[in-house]
């Protein structure tokens, strides 16, 4: 529908031009990070924080002028008076006892909580409509967010930026824990980072491999923060954050091995020409007090060390900005080795697709002697379509059976035995010494009961109600209208006529 | 025995008939009725035949004219017949069911002193700055001064002349039938001032049928209770180029004017944002001969989509919103130029969509390249900017060039850009537009009811469908006695409110409730129950019908 125009300017504009602000330092600022923190399980965790801070006042100013900060945040926290903003949305759970603790932890589905500043009037109305006008900026469902699952916490939830009161009559919170999050929840996030996922740390944030995670968790963070080191002004602080965990373990086929490409399917190339600062850490604690077993490439130029979460920790460092760090190979892929593989064992997982194919999950472990070890798999029950059931479906469903492999050392030194003279029953499978023999067992299958709907429980209900309503109402009826009167004696059926004809043949007089 | 047996089962029978028939009264008396009335929607009374009504209506767009007569303007018998009024009225032909007439009722005057003292000065603005202060006219009306056929006021070859305000100066004449020469001068003048045809048909460009020059009707933005205007600077390769514009000085210095001037209309709301990485969803093409490049008409519907999707606009409110890019090119593209239908670059280097906003391309200096490294920094030449969005802003809100009389004299623009009887054309289109909104939607749903009988109407919902009956009544009214400010509100009102109504949440609650599924649950409960009253009605049917023979075999 565009049309070229050749435009007739008829405006003139008679004021002269404001002379243009030259000089003045940039009131916005954007710092980013990526932390790779290989974990305990042999799991990897990537934390990304973009900090973009804006030395304005939102709500002061009647036109706003957005440069870094994305506007349909800004235009929020004008319109609603916020003072700050807490948004997340999580998929997954982090295991604190396998994963080590989080940096920042986020519950499972969607976590809202926000405080207003003292001036609006009615905060449930502000919390509603902010609560929708968040859902369709992220694409989220955070339009139930209603009385039902709202609260206001007194103690816990405290400003995490500049505040003066801590009236608690302006905070909300709410938390869906049933949101899925996705693809469409990650796009409009990417979309409020001012290089958008064009360049700097947000090339790696690619949907299909973030979402192949066992963690995924993505958050905004708005609140306002000192300018200077005396607080005379505030600023304001928008963080998005995003943490996955990878299961490099088992998608590794064993190996703790990862880089950049394996987890991400895409390298750094060049650093955000916006971004102030644009680093890499990588976490290289653990396994510098056991002697070198890891080497990670390229080799970093400067470390960092601090106390983080209560334990001594040291990190890589890879600024994006320093320009040798990219020239020297057009990109950047960090990898990590490990010198030294570690135990020997082998676990093979294939999960399971949808309607398509089963889970299959093999081991092989050396077990010690007497000694239980216990394989436990948690599942969860769904419900399936409904045309899915089998007939019967309140009997459950099979899970076959689970298959132990074993050589199992031999009590009794055998001598090796002869193929073809010994007895079938001692040939079926093949050993190569006698030292030792080969067991397959078998466990029960399990039987799950899997949630059943009743099907046609609606109108069963209203189909015997109705008989029911009808069998009373249909006797009730033939009582009321029927007439009853005297039987007379008739002429006889069938059977008598045929009487009198033989008792005429027979010339004795009718009955 | 026998006689006494026969009559106590004729009693009987007698019963049994009586017991069926009051079966059949019960459920047709009470059981149908109880059923309809418990399974009906709800439906608040609705003014059907005033929404039947409104389809009817004649508009009558009165633009009152004052006409103010100097000295030696006219003869002077006809002096002497002043004051008196002339009422000039036709109708706007439209293919549209309203009927719209317009009616400019001239008041005719003589000219007061302080007016005869302006009007003698050598020059129209000294005149017109003279004339304005006592009295500020009302939104709509119009004043034409009547001067002298030889008056130096205007240069000799003009015989009319705008003002920036509501005013307008004629030339007089000497002779016999000068009020009626005169009158078609000012109705002329009026005309371009206030109501056009053009002007009507843009406006209704929505409801009138499809024809060949709708499409470029189609280019305001629809009337709406406020507007968001965003600015957005596109970046698409921030590694070359360190844009920086001023946009708060260019938002105070010549939006905010004009914004204030049009703040009648609606209530604005102006933001910008610099956007980075933001790419045209075309490819330019290269041009070897003058070694730049060129997006060709064609494809610059899609340059738009791609962009769209990061403006982020309309988070936070309801209004439409306006946007207006400035485009930066990357380097491997600069310079880019957009060529109109014949191939030639357009001067301004810009375009616009109808109702979405405008686009302009900025190319960088090729000079600023030379001997400093990447990033260039770049200023942006906001003057020329502004120039072509003002120009573009004035065209999405319908302000067209007026089709000026012949020999007429258009004063120069005042410096918000606006003129006041700019903002009087708009305000009537508006007007106008909003009642055809208002009607249409209202009728539709008074159609949408009768069609779809599951639709539930709640006394609120009707309560807003009387408001805004009633507010279309009273916008016509106003419009007729030529108050156009309370016309315009009331036109607005009439909009929010048939909107509201039509598009409340609780009239979809009953849609989806297929029949299928209602016999599915009636009929287990149905017939069995109609069944026995049925068979027994036929029965007592039969019975009678041969028992009304019966008489006539013995005859």
């Amino acid at each position: 529908m565009a049309a070229a125009l050749p435009l007739a300017l008829v405006v003139l504009l008679l004021l002269g031009p404001g002379g243009p602000a030259l000089a003045e330092p940039p009131r916005d600022s954007l710092r980013e990070e990526l932390v790779i923190t290989p974990l305990p399980s042999g799991d990897v965790a990537a934390t990304f924080q973009f900090r973009t801070r804006w030395d304005s006042e939102l709500q002061r100013e009647g036109v706003s002028h957005y440069r870094l900060f994305p506007k349909a945040l800004g235009q929020l926290i004008s319109k609603y008076s916020l003072r700050e903003l807490h948004l997340s949305f999580t998929q997954g759970f982090w295991r604190t006892r396998y994963w080590g603790p989080p940096f920042l932890q986020a519950p499972s589905g969607a976590e809202l909580w926000v405080w207003f500043q003292d001036t609006v009037t009615d905060v449930d109305k502000s919390w509603k409509e902010l609560s929708n006008v968040l859902s369709g900026i992220f694409c989220a469902s955070l339009n139930f967010i209603d009385s039902t699952n709202t609260v206001t916490p007194t103690a816990s939830f405290k400003p995490l930026g500049v505040a003066n009161d801590t009236d608690h009559y302006f905070l909300r919170y709410a938390v869906l824990p049933r949101e899925v999050v996705c693809t469409e929840n990650l796009t409009p996030w990417k979309k409020l980072l001012p290089c958008s996922s064009k360049a700097g740390l947000s090339v790696l944030l690619k949907a299909d491999r973030l979402f192949h995670t066992s963690y995924h968790s993505q958050a905004v963070h708005i609140r306002p923060v000192c300018r200077n080191a005396r607080c005379t002004s505030i600023s304001w602080e928008l963080r998005q954050t995003l943490s996955v965990v990878f299961d490099a373990f088992v998608t590794g086929q064993g190996k703790k091995d990862w880089s950049l490409f394996r987890m991400f399917s895409r390298t750094l190339t060049e650093p955000c020409p916006l971004a102030s600062e644009s680093r890499v850490y990588v976490d290289i604690t653990n396994y510098s007090q056991d002697n070198e077993t890891l080497e990670v490439n390229p080799p970093p130029t400067t470390t960092y060390q601090d106390v983080i979460l209560g334990t001594r920790r040291t990190y890589a460092v890879y600024d994006l900005l320093d320009t040798a760090l990219i020239n020297n190979s057009r990109n950047l892929n960090l990898q990590l080795k490990w010198k030294k593989p570690p135990e020997n064992g082998y676990i093979h997982y294939q999960p399971a697709q949808d309607r398509l194919q089963p889970h299959l999950l093999e081991m092989l472990i050396q077990l010690p002697a007497n000694s239980v070890t216990k394989v436990s798999i948690q599942f969860e029950r769904a419900l399936l379509k409904w045309t899915e059931y089998t007939p019967d479906p309140n009997h459950g469903f099979y899970v076959s059976p689970s298959v132990l492999s074993a050589l199992v050392p031999s009590l009794v030194a055998a001598k090796p035995v002869d193929w073809e003279g010994s007895p079938l029953f001692n040939t079926l499978f093949p050993v190569s010494d006698g030292s030792s023999y080969f067991v397959r067992l078998y466990t029960e299958p399990l039987l799950v009961n899997l949630p059943t709907p009743d099907f046609s429980m609606p109108y069963n209900v209203i189909c015997l109600t109705c008989t029911v309503v009808a069998v009373c109402y249909g006797s009730f009826y033939n009582l009321l209208t029927r007439t009853f009167h005297i039987e007379e004696p008739s002429k006889g059926g069938l059977a008598k006529r045929l009487a009198n004809l033989i008792r005429r043949a027979r010339g004795v007089p009718p009955l | 025995m026998a006689a006494a047996g026969a009559a106590a089962t004729d009693l009987e029978v007698v019963r049994g008939k009586r017991a069926a028939l009051f079966f059949a009264a019960v459920a047709i008396v009470l059981g149908l009725p109880l059923w309809w009335k418990t399974t009906e929607t709800y439906r608040a009374p609705l003014p059907y035949s005033q929404i039947g009504g409104l389809n009817a209506l004649q508009l009558r767009l009165m633009v009152p004219v004052t006409v103010v007569f100097t000295r030696e303007s006219v003869p002077l018998d006809d002096q002497e017949k002043l004051p008196f009024t002339v009422v000039h009225e036709r109708e706007i032909p439209l293919k549209y069911k309203m009927k719209i007439k317009c009616r400019f009722q001239k008041a005719y005057r003589r000219a007061l002193d302080h007016e005869e003292e302006a009007l003698s000065l050598g020059n129209v603005q000294e005149a017109e700055a003279m004339l304005a202060e006592p009295q500020e006219q009302a939104e709509g009306s119009l004043t034409v001064y009547v001067i002298s056929e030889h008056s130096s006021l205007l240069p000799q070859d003009m015989m009319s002349y705008i003002g920036p305000k509501r005013t307008a100066v004629v030339r007089g004449i000497m002779h016999r039938e000068a009020f009626n020469i005169i009158g078609r001068r000012i109705v002329q003048v009026a005309q371009a001032m206030s109501l056009t045809e053009d002007v009507l048909a843009a406006a209704l460009a929505d409801h009138l049928p499809e024809d060949k020059w709708s499409s470029d009707k189609r280019r305001p933005l629809k009337s709406s209770l406020g507007y968001e205007i965003t600015f957005s600077l596109l970046n698409p390769d921030p590694r070359s180029h360190d844009v920086h514009w001023d946009i708060e000085g260019a938002v105070r210095h010549y939006v905010q004017p004009f914004l204030n001037a049009l703040s009648v209309a609606g209530n604005f709301s102006v933001d910008s944002q610099i956007l980075y990485y933001a790419m045209l969803g075309v490819n330019p093409r290269f041009d070897p001969a003058s070694s730049s490049y060129y997006l060709d008409m064609h494809s610059l519907p899609h340059v738009i989509n791609p962009v769209e999707s990061r403006l982020g606009s309309s988070a936070a409110s309801l209004y439409p919103v306006l946007n207006f890019l400035l485009y930066v090119p990357e380097l491997a593209h600069s310079p880019l130029y957009i060529q109109d239908k014949d191939g030639v670059p357009v001067a301004t280097n810009a375009f616009h969509s109808p109702r979405w906003g405008g686009i302009m391309v900025y190319n960088v200096d090729s000079k600023a390249y030379n001997g400093s490294e990447l990033p260039v920094r770049v200023e942006v030449d906001m003057v020329r900017v502004m120039e072509v969005f003002l120009a573009q802003l004035r065209l999405l809100f319908g302000i067209a060039q007026p089709h000026l009389p012949p020999k007429c004299l258009l004063s120069g623009p005042k410096s918000e850009g606006l003129m006041t009887w700019e903002l009087d054309q708009l305000l009537w289109a508006r007007s106008v537009e909003n009642l055809a909104t208002a009607t249409t939607t209202l009728t539709s749903l008074a159609q949408l009811l009768g069609k779809i009988s599951n639709i539930v109407i709640k006394d609120d919902v009707a309560s807003e469908v009387y408001k805004a009956v009633a507010a279309v009544q009273k916008a016509a009214e106003e419009l007729a006695s030529g108050h156009l400010a309370s016309a315009f509100v009331a036109s607005q009102e009439a909009v929010t409110s048939s909107e509201r109504a039509f598009f409340d949440p609780s009239l979809l609650h009953l849609l989806y409730f297929p029949d299928d599924q209602k016999f599915a649950i009636y009929i287990p409960l149905f017939l069995p129950m109609a069944v026995p009253i049925l068979l027994s009605l036929v029965k007592i049917f039969l019975e009678t019908r041969k028992s009304w023979k019966k008489p006539e075999k013995i005859d």
